[in-house]
């Protein structure tokens, strides 16, 4: 079953086209049935994983030859990430899109770009998994310039360039790795590495350091950074949504940890980096994020600075840090992903998105305006919601980790963060009504609908935290911590 | 072993190009070069000195092929480049109808 989350937006993508020469309409019901349908599949699949690790064989051969697909922990949490957010985003599209020309193109590349992640994330090959990023990378390079204005087209250049470096740097990890063990197999390459002799060694190294180069630029972790604030605020809401919610997640924190994790190894100098790339991630996101007044730039460097906790959590590497690090990336995916909506809608009905020409939305956008206060109070970690859970477990791992520095640091960010979302709420909802602002209507039903279930979602994660961690959170960070084990897991024996 | 370092020098020279130069056609062009390194570096891996096609026949014993795999994943990999630059080439085209240059130091309204 496993190939159908490639196969839906796959066909997806190559029917729509074809579709909507005959009827202009049937572009948006065709990508909105793949997403209900991918999404279905992907609430199931947490139910495939109770009977244990799924494989699928492609064309029938066994792993060491031929291209295998895996299913385990890790694989399922970002399966629902993708298709949650990407069913919504279709959902929003709805009515966002009709401001620009071509909506069937929108949604082809929409459709191209969930094929590439959820083959990213089902891949256990590491070629394929290197081919599907790169569907992933160009599908969101186009998306990204899709309203071909100035300020977009240069922000989708910078993208462009710094994002092919990034492939250029994995695909000579690849090749290095298969230069030693000669093959691709995610599983038997892992078993190789640990069979092989002593200059094994260096070539890890090398690996390493080139993998978290590539996978860092695609991540936006802080020194690899420059690029996410042009990209994210350029596209199209919806596929900011998309960007900041999965994108940097899937083909960058996902990929890395995959390979770190379960080909390389994980070890104390990797995770001493993680743990800084972490630290440095979350104070220049946060302190350069006070100073934006455009509230898509101000969202995108918050992206960098909530990427930082997930690394962090992650770089800990003790069960429950990996557990925080893996929960703040799912509850970010839900409120950052709310909050750019949030702003795609805002835009949609004054047609501006700096902060100082905004004001008083609150009585004529109720609804925005209650959703994206319950994300800004998400993000910034105030008790019954979901994002303070996630920090809690951070800081907590970070205190029993010893790294005193690294808590204080977590507990100072949410602090810095809450001060700009509270600039948001009051220059965007709550300030005094102006003239220009007396005739703005609320966004329509569909965004309405998809902002408010990304809403309920933000309560429903914050008030079922424990039962929530167990089913999905649990398996994903045991599937982190079988380390290279996975070799045997996935070869069998 | 030499052979490598020529091909780390290709790579170089690519990434000096992308890196120092301003005009948007000269960075396209250092990224392929760039590209091209990895690419060649790839072919290299499956290299044998006076090696044989790697065609599997009845009367050819197999002595000295050259590795089949490397070349398969070179072809997507150039298929994937390629999508990649006429993706670049269409962005800077808008690019230069939207500035009239394509210096990147005059391109450059976005900061902060």
């Amino acid at each position: 079953m496993l190939p159908i989350f490639v196969i839906i937006p796959l066909g997806c993508a190559f029917l729509i086209p074809i579709a909507s020469k005959w009827r202009k309409g049937s572009a948006q019901i065709l990508a909105n049935l793949a997403g209900g349908l991918l999404l279905l599949f992907s609430i199931k699949s947490i139910f495939w994983l109770k009977t244990g690790i799924k494989l699928y064989y492609l064309g029938g051969w066994k792993p060491p030859f031929g291209i295998a697909m895996a299913l385990d922990g890790m694989t399922v949490l970002m399966l629902i990430v993708v298709n949650l957010i990407g069913c919504l985003a279709l959902v929003y599209s709805i009515d966002y899109i009709k401001r620009y020309t071509s909506p069937a193109l929108y949604y082809t590349l929409f459709s191209l770009l969930l094929a590439g992640l959820n083959g990213v994330v089902v891949s256990a090959d590491l070629f394929n998994l290197f081919v599907f990023l790169e569907i992933t990378s160009i599908a969101s390079y186009a998306l990204v310039a899709f309203g071909t204005e100035a300020e977009e087209l240069e922000a989708s250049f910078k993208y462009l360039v710094l994002g092919s470096v990034a492939s250029i740097l994995i695909l000579l990890a690849i090749g290095m790795l298969l230069g030693s063990v000669s093959t691709l197999n995610m599983a038997d390459i892992s078993r190789s590495l640990a069979a092989s002799s002593s200059s094994s060694k260096d070539i890890i190294l090398y690996c390493t350091a080139l993998f978290i180069m590539g996978f860092g630029l695609k991540t936006a972790l802080v020194p690899f950074h420059a690029w996410l604030p042009d990209a994210h605020p350029a596209a199209p809401a919806p596929m900011s949504a998309m960007l900041s919610g999965v994108v940097i997640k899937t083909i960058g924190v996902y990929a890395l940890c995959r390979v770190v994790f379960n080909i390389l190894g994980f070890t104390q100098m990797i995770s001493s980096i993680f743990i800084w790339l972490g630290i440095i991630s979350m104070l220049v996101g946060v302190l350069l994020a006070i100073g934006q007044w455009d509230f898509k730039r101000l969202l995108a460097y918050h992206s960098i600075s909530q990427i930082g906790y997930v690394i962090f959590g992650i770089g800990l590497g003790t069960p429950l840090g990996i557990m925080g690090g893996l929960f703040h990336l799912f509850n970010h995916s839900l409120f950052k992903s709310l909050l750019f909506l949030n702003a795609g809608s805002v835009e949609y009905s004054t047609g501006t998105r700096q902060l100082e020409k905004l004001g008083g939305l609150s009585k004529q956008m109720p609804v925005t305006s209650a959703t994206s206060l319950i994300a800004s109070l998400s993000i910034a970690g105030i008790p019954p919601f979901c994002g303070f859970w996630s920090k809690l477990v951070i800081i907590i791992a970070a205190f029993q980790a010893n790294n005193i520095a690294g808590g204080v640091v977590c507990v100072l960010v949410g602090i810095i963060t809450l001060a700009s979302f509270l600039k948001i709420q009051k220059y965007v909802f709550i300030r005094k009504v102006e003239e220009a602002m007396a005739g703005v209507k609320e966004a329509p039903l569909y965004m309405l609908f998809s902002m408010a279930v990304l809403a309920v979602l933000c309560v429903a994660a914050g008030l079922l935290f424990l039962p929530f961690m167990d089913t999905i959170i649990k398996p994903a960070s045991d599937a982190l911590l079988e380390g290279l084990n996975y070799a045997g897991l996935i070869l069998g024996t | 072993m030499s052979i490598y370092i020529l091909c780390l020098i290709l790579f170089a020279v690519g990434l000096y190009c992308l890196l120092v130069k301003r005009n948007l056609i000269k960075k396209i062009v250092g990224l392929g070069i760039m590209e091209y390194a990895v690419n060649l570096f790839f072919i290299l891996l499956g290299y044998r000195h006076n090696g044989q096609a790697p065609i599997l026949d009845k009367e050819q014993a197999i002595v000295n092929m050259v590795d089949p795999l490397p070349q398969a994943l070179i072809l997507t990999s150039i298929v994937i480049g390629l999508g990649v630059m006429a993706l670049m080439v269409a962005i800077t085209v808008r690019l230069y109808e939207k500035y009239r240059t394509f210096d990147i130091g005059e391109i450059r309204r976005l900061k902060g």
